[in-house]
C-alpha cells in the first residue's frame, strides 16, 4: 500500500466517521463541529484528487463562511433535546422509505452500464507545473460563460431577496449619522459660561 | 554509512522526514519572532508614551518574553466546570493551526518556499478563514455568557472583514495573473516604482487595515480589549490562555509578510543596483515585514478604540465598495492596453 492510499484511507475513514457522527450526536453544535470536520477531510480527498482549486475553495466557502454563520444560529438557538428524541418512532417509515429509495437509486446508477467504471476514460495525471485554477477560470469563462453569468445572476437575485426579507423598518431604531458625527465642532457640544465669583474671599 | 541509513527508509517516509525538518526550521524563528515581538511591542509602545517598558529581565530586558513564556507555562490551567472539556482545550489549538499552517506557502525569496503549490494565495485565504473557528469554539465552550457574548462579537468582525481582505487580494492575483505568491513576488521585479503598492494603493491600505481588524489587533480590539471589555478568552488560563496571544502574533506576522510579498516587491531591493543588491532577498523582506509590524505597534499607541458600529460600518460599508470600485478600474486599465504595462 503506497503513502498516497493510507493518506487516502485515512481521511476517508475520518470522513465517514464525522459524516456518521453530524446525524448521530445529540447535541446540535457539536453535530455541526463534525461537519465541519467532514467538509474538510472531503477537501483532502479532493486534493489527493489533484482538484486544489476545488478543495481550497470547499474549505474557503463551506469551512471558512457556511458554517460559520451555521455555528452562529445553531449556538444561539436554545434547543430542547428531549422534544428533539419525540416522534422518532412516528418519523422513522417515512425516513426508512427516503432510505430505501436512495439506496435503490444509488445501486441503480453504480450497475448501470452508462456509469460502470470502464465506461469512464482513467484519469490522466497532470504535471506538477499544471494549473487546474487557470483550465477552469478559461472553461468558466470561455465555454460556459452564460450559464456562469446566469448563475451569477440569480445568487445576486438571492442576495437581494434575503436582505428584503429581512430588512424590516421600525420606527423606533435610533442610529448615527457618521457623516454629522464627524462634522461636529467643540461648540456644537459644549458651551462655555462665564460666571462671575459668588463671594469674594 | 549515514548515506546508507538514510536509503533505508522508503522514499514516502524520507519526504516527511525532510518536510518535517523544513516546518521546524519554518516554526521555530516564527516563535522566536512572535516572542521578540511582545518584546518590541512593549519597549516601542513605551518609548511612544515616554516610558521605558520593561528593563528587569537580563540584559535591557532581552529576556523578558522568555520570562513571559516561563511564567504561562507554570500556571494552572483552568478548566470551568460544566464547560465542554475537549472543546475548551481543542480552541486554542485551532486558533494557532491555521497560523502557522498558513506560512507552508510562503515564500521567503525566490527559491525558499517549503510548498510551491499554484493556488497559494487561495490556500492561505481558505486557512486565515479557518482561525475564527478557535474564537468562536473558545466563547461556547467555556459555557459563560460573557465569552459568549465576546466570541460572537469578534467573530462578526473577522468575517466582515475577511471579506474585504479576499476582494483586496482578488485586486493583487488580477495585477499578477496568478495565484500563486512566488509569482506574485516575481512579477514586482525592479526597483520600487515596480512594486504593486502604487497602481494598488488603495487595496494595500484596505489590506492592511483589515489584517489589523482580522488580528482583533488596536484599533479594532473589541475582542479583547485588555483593560474593560470581557472577550471570548475570559475562562482561560495559563498556557491555554497564552496560545490565543501566540496566535495573534503569529497572525500579525502572518498579515505583515503577506503585505509585503504582495505589494511591497516581497524580497526584491527598493532599487536594483549595487549596494542594494548585497543584502539578499531574505533580508529585505525581513526589513519590510519588521516596517509593517512597528506600524501594527504604532497604530496601536496612536488610535483610539473603534466603537463596535463604526468597526461594522467601516467593513461593510466603506472597504467592500473601495475594493469593488479598484478591482473594476484594474479590469479597465488591463483591458485598455497602454496602461495594462502597469501590470507586467
Amino acid at each position: 500500500m503506497g503513502f498516497e492510499q493510507i493518506l487516502f484511507y485515512f481521511f476517508a475513514g475520518v470522513l465517514l466517521f464525522a459524516a456518521t457522527m453530524v446525524i448521530t450526536i445529540r447535541n446540535p453544535v457539536k453535530s455541526a463541529l463534525f461537519l465541519v470536520l467532514a467538509f474538510f477531510n472531503a477537501a483532502a480527498l479532493w486534493i489527493l484528487l489533484e482538484a486544489e482549486f476545488l478543495a481550497i475553495v470547499l474549505v474557503l466557502v463551506y469551512v471558512g463562511a457556511v458554517m460559520v454563520l451555521f455555528l452562529f444560529v445553531v449556538m444561539m438557538l436554545d434547543i430542547n433535546l428531549v422534544k428533539l428524541r419525540e416522534g422518532f418512532g412516528e418519523y422513522l417509515p417515512y425516513g426508512g422509505l427516503v432510505a430505501v429509495l436512495l439506496v435503490i437509486e444509488l445501486v441503480v446508477v453504480l450497475n448501470s452500464p452508462q456509469f460502470g467504471l470502464g465506461e469512464m476514460p482513467d484519469p490522466v495525471g497532470q504535471a506538477a507545473d499544471y494549473s487546474n485554477t487557470r483550465e477552469l477560470g478559461r472553461l468558466l469563462y470561455t465555454t460556459y460563460v452564460y450559464p456562469f453569468e446566469i448563475a451569477a445572476l440569480l445568487l445576486l437575485v438571492a442576495i437581494i431577496a434575503a436582505i428584503t426579507l429581512t430588512m424590516r423598518k421600525r420606527k423606533d431604531t435610533r442610529y448615527q449619522n457618521p457623516a454629522q458625527q464627524m462634522s461636529v465642532q467643540a461648540k456644537d457640544r459644549l458651551r462655555v459660561v462665564k460666571m462671575p465669583a459668588e463671594r469674594k474671599g | 554509512m549515514l548515506t546508507n541509513m538514510w536509503n533505508w527508509f522508503p522514499g514516502w517516509s524520507q519526504t516527511v522526514i525532510i518536510d518535517l525538518g523544513l516546518i521546524i526550521v519554518i516554526v521555530l524563528p516564527l516563535m522566536l519572532g512572535v516572542a521578540y515581538l511582545t518584546y518590541a511591542e512593549r519597549k516601542i509602545i513605551g518609548y511612544m508614551q515616554m516610558r521605558i517598558g520593561p528593563n528587569r529581565v537580563g540584559p535591557r530586558d532581552w529576556l523578558q518574553p522568555i520570562a513571559d513564556a516561563l511564567k504561562l507555562l507554570l500556571k494552572e490551567i483552568i478548566v470551568p466546570t460544566n464547560s465542554n472539556k475537549f472543546l475548551f482545550l481543542l480552541a486554542p489549538v485551532l486558533a494557532i493551526g491555521p497560523a502557522l499552517a498558513a506560512w507552508a506557502v510562503i515564500p521567503f525569496s525566490d527559491t525558499l518556499v517549503l510548498a510551491n503549490i499554484d493556488a497559494s494565495l487561495l490556500f492561505i485565504l481558505a486557512l486565515t478563514s479557518m482561525g475564527v473557528y478557535g474564537i468562536i469554539i473558545a466563547g461556547w465552550a467555556a459555557n459563560s455568557k460573557y465569552p459568549f457574548l465576546g466570541a460572537m462579537r469578534s467573530a462578526a468582525q473577522m468575517v466582515a472583514y475577511e471579506i474585504a481582505m479576499g476582494f483586496a487580494l482578488v485586486g493583487v492575483l488580477m495585477a499578477a495573473g496568478s495565484l500563486n505568491l512566488r509569482e506574485i513576488g516575481l512579477a514586482q521585479a525592479g526597483n520600487i516604482s515596480d512594486w504593486y503598492l502604487w497602481p494598488l494603493l488603495p487595496l494595500f491600505v484596505v489590506y492592511f487595515i483589515s489584517g489589523v481588524a482580522e488580528t482583533n489587533r488596536a484599533p479594532f480590539d473589541v475582542a479583547e480589549g485588555e483593560s474593560e471589555i470581557v472577550g471570548f478568552h475570559l475562562e482561560y488560563s495559563g498556557m491555554s490562555f497564552a496560545m490565543f496571544f501566540l496566535a495573534e502574533y503569529a497572525n500579525m506576522i502572518l498579515i505583515a509578510t503577506l503585505a509585503s510579498i504582495m505589494f511591497l516587491g516581497a524580497w526584491h531591493p527598493p532599487f536594483d543596483v549595487a549596494p542594494f543588491t548585497w543584502i539578499p532577498g531574505l533580508g529585505w523582506l525581513a526589513v519590510k515585514v519588521c516596517l509593517m509590524l512597528f506600524f501594527m505597534l504604532w497604530f496601536r499607541a496612536t488610535f483610539p478604540r473603534y466603537r463596535y458600529d463604526q468597526i461594522m460600518r467601516l467593513g461593510w460599508k466603506v472597504f467592500i465598495p473601495v475594493t469593488l470600485v479598484w478591482i473594476v478600474v484594474i479590469g479597465g486599465a488591463i483591458f485598455l492596453s497602454p496602461w495594462g504595462d502597469v501590470f507586467h
